[in-house]
């Protein structure tokens, strides 16, 4: 169904990474030399886990002719923003920097691409906000990253793929938890890896499709490694979005971690609550692509699984093709759920975003 | 904890009627010696002289120590010496005649065949398993019975072995590790399934390369044993997918595939995500024909433990209902820490023949017991 009513918060939009040629003049003559001779600049920096010719990865309608999903300015004003009546829509751009194993030069890299987000893409509609792309090869240069944009109010989170190099709990990555925490910005675990190793347990799938079932389950690894480590108590004040996830796996999941818990915990004795209530309280999941099937009364008891209101966020997913038309919910959420995730949990969420006091100039009429 | 339950344990009488299958009970040889009756002269020495070559860091322990007795009841070390699993008296005493077993079958997870890199050995190995098992434990007590163990990463070999066992009924399924070298959908494994489709034998996946292989959360290694068990579930569900979209199932249209030990209340999600995400992508397998959730349905069953406890109790009717209360099957895990005693497994009241089914029934049709 469409959403009924003007003025939600779009938790997870994906306009194009900017080709490299407009991120050299951000850097330092060293970088943007480096990336001139050794022709790095000349290539995309496309993550595997990204392929935008994938149908799933650009919705026929929503592809510009002959441009990336996601890469005309224009149609996504109109399609992502106007037709859905929102408010704010979060850049979650994926940038393949953060797979370089240099981590110099990632870093010069994504540098220049955070200021390009600030100064090239960010102004040209006030409802866009952005996330701080970072690579944690060296979690001292993430921090830094951070420090340098948090004063930015138009950057709302911080943003890094799922699978990364290590388990994300691991302390190696606290510093950059406790950098995000000072700033007050959500870091938010997008779907995508480096593909430092194989992306499922059992080694190299041999298809996207099995990379894209399975992010489900590297979701699992990050949340299980959050919660063992201690993350959640260490940065009582951070919470974490999980982008692009499906939804459905979530309540099996926090079945298992409680009977779990409860047989192991004096492994872990810094965990001091059944780990549904934290998971609930500080992990957030956007709704698309939302993965169950399109049967109210079953998608009504799925909600009842997760037992609670607070833990999804609203998001399209632009470009990506999860849906048809503007039917952007899944039959079966109740108005009061709707409410929820589009308005009350993001502003909860994102406390860098203020309510605006007048109507969005958009153009499209949305049936109710 | 596990001193209470053992005093409980034993003081408890005979079950007045047995009739529980127990999808996965565990064996293991008190040492390698006990396997040398079946084990050629020269891999007897090569047991002596240079021993297991596994593909984790440790051999004789696990990466991350479970939480109390090495993952075993710590009851259920036999008086007279040797791991837990290594006797069939204990067994009997404490599992099979108190807790009503009327089959019980036999997962032999011991001596490391699936992490062995040196495959001659591992050959070797799963042979003199196979005859130790049958002759050690399914002909001293006809409640059991056992799972064919193969070397999966030498197809050929283990469909080989699998011809030479499966006209023997004291084997009524094939066991596999859920960690291969390669996802289990991929065609190297595929005279494996041929073969347990011609033999019309199941293929179990009971979690079992504890540290080995590829990284088990894929980002890496997890820290700490909660994440450790955690990958038991993920990896099963990489397994399914694996062999969905590979086709395996297009291609053994009767094979039979059980999941060990891996959790069930994940599987509805995953078959949805699978169906939402087949349509998109379908171009990608054009051989799979059908929505994934098909393959998923008609030839996938689970075992229950370490069984899932929803939050409220209809939440798990609400799942069985889902998977199908003839695709779940009772498992006990028994002599490991996490047991489940099948009095108490289920939070939810059963109707009699859902119990029927989940505690026998639904086994008893798979193995084709009678």
């Amino acid at each position: 169904m469409k959403l009924p009513f003007r003025g939600a918060v779009d938790c997870d939009i994906h306009p194009a990474a900017p080709p490299m040629s407009a991120l050299l003049r951000h850097m330092t003559d060293y970088w943007s030399d480096q990336l001139h001779n050794r022709h790095v600049d000349r290539f995309g920096f496309t993550m595997t886990s990204n392929n935008p010719l994938l149908p799933i990865h650009g919705r026929p309608d929503w592809k510009p002719k002959g441009g990336v999903p996601g890469s005309d300015m224009a149609m996504l004003r109109t399609q992502a923003l106007d037709a859905f009546g929102t408010d704010y829509a979060i850049c979650n751009i994926i940038h393949g920097a953060v797979a370089l194993f240099n981590g110099d030069m990632a870093s010069a890299i994504l540098g220049a691409f955070n200021d390009w987000v600030a100064k090239e893409l960010l102004p040209t509609d006030r409802r866009l906000r952005g996330s701080i792309v970072v690579s944690l090869q060296d979690p001292k240069l993430a921090v830094a990253e951070i420090e340098r944009l948090a004063g930015n109010p138009d950057f709302v989170q911080i943003l890094l793929p799922s699978l990364g190099e290590m388990p994300i709990g691991r302390r190696i990555y606290w510093p950059v938890f406790e950098a995000a925490a000072r700033a007050g910005l959500p870091v938010c675990l997008h779907a995508g890896g480096l593909y430092r190793q194989a992306p499922m347990g059992n080694g190299w799938p041999s298809y996207f499709v099995e990379d894209y079932v399975t992010q489900s389950t590297g979701f699992e690894g990050a949340l299980v490694s959050l919660l063992a480590e201690g993350v959640f108590q260490k940065f009582p004040d951070l919470t974490f979005v999980l982008a692009e996830t499906g939804a459905t796996w979530l309540p099996p999941f926090l079945w298992r971690q409680d009977k779990m818990w409860l047989g192991v915990r004096t492994e872990l004795p810094w965990i001091d609550r059944i780990p549904r209530e934290i998971i609930c309280e500080r992990v957030r999941l956007t709704l698309q692509p939302f993965d169950a099937p399109s049967d109210p009364t079953l998608v009504e008891r799925v909600l009842d699984h997760f037992g609670t209101d607070e833990i999804l966020l609203f998001s399209t997913d632009y470009p990506h093709w999860h849906f048809d038309g503007e039917d952007v919910i899944p039959e079966g959420f109740s108005p009061e759920l709707i409410r929820k995730i589009a308005i009350e949990n993001p502003y909860a969420t994102y406390r860098r975003l203020q309510k605006p006091n007048i109507a969005t100039p958009a153009a499209s009429e949305l049936s109710v | 904890m596990n001193q209470d339950l053992l005093e409980r344990a034993t003081a408890r009488p005979a079950a007045t009627r047995a009739y529980i299958v127990d999808c996965d009970v565990h064996i293991t040889a008190r040492s390698a010696a006990d396997l040398y009756p079946w084990l050629p002269a020269c891999w007897r020495q090569h047991v002596e002289a240079i021993g297991p070559h596994v593909r984790g860091g440790l051999y004789n322990q696990e990466p991350h120590p479970r939480m109390m007795a090495r993952g075993m009841r710590a009851d259920a070390y036999p008086e007279e010496g040797g791991p837990p699993g290594c006797s069939l008296p204990l067994l009997q005493r404490q599992h099979l005649d108190p807790n009503g077993i009327e089959f019980g079958m036999l997962i032999a997870l011991g001596r490391g065949i699936f992490e062995e890199r040196n495959q001659h050995f591992a050959e070797a190995l799963s042979c003199a398993i196979n005859d130790w098992q049958v002759e050690r434990w399914v002909d001293q007590d006809r409640r059991l019975v056992a799972a064919i163990i193969v070397p999966q990463e030498d197809a050929e070999f283990a469909a080989a072995e699998i011809e030479r066992r499966a006209p023997d009924a004291r084997f009524r399924q094939i066991l596999l590790s859920p960690k291969a070298q390669e996802p289990l959908g991929r065609k190297r494994y595929w005279p494996i399934y041929a073969a347990a489709e011609r033999a019309g034998l199941p293929v179990a996946f009971h979690p079992a390369a504890m540290g080995g292989g590829h990284p088990s959360a894929g980002a890496g290694w997890p820290t700490y044993y909660l994440e450790e068990h955690n990958t038991f579930g993920t990896i099963m569900q990489g397994v399914l997918t694996s062999m969905i979209f590979e086709g395996v199932f297009e291609r053994f249209p009767n094979l039979k595939v059980v999941s060990v030990e891996g959790g069930f209340t994940w599987a509805p999600s995953l078959s949805w995500r699978m169906d939402k995400h087949w349509s998109r992508l379908r171009a990608e397998v054009p051989h799979v024909r059908k929505p994934p959730s098909e393959y998923l349905r008609g030839n996938v069953w689970f075992t229950t433990q370490p069984m899932e406890e929803t939050r409220k109790q209809a939440q798990l009717r609400d799942v069985i209902d889902w998977l199908g209360w003839d695709r779940l099957m009772f498992s006990s895990d028994y002599p490991h820490w996490d047991f489940d005693d099948p009095r108490y497994a289920f939070k939810i009241q059963l109707s009699d023949e859902e119990r029927k089914k989940v505690f026998s029934g639904n086994a008893k049709e798979l193995y084709g017991l009678p």
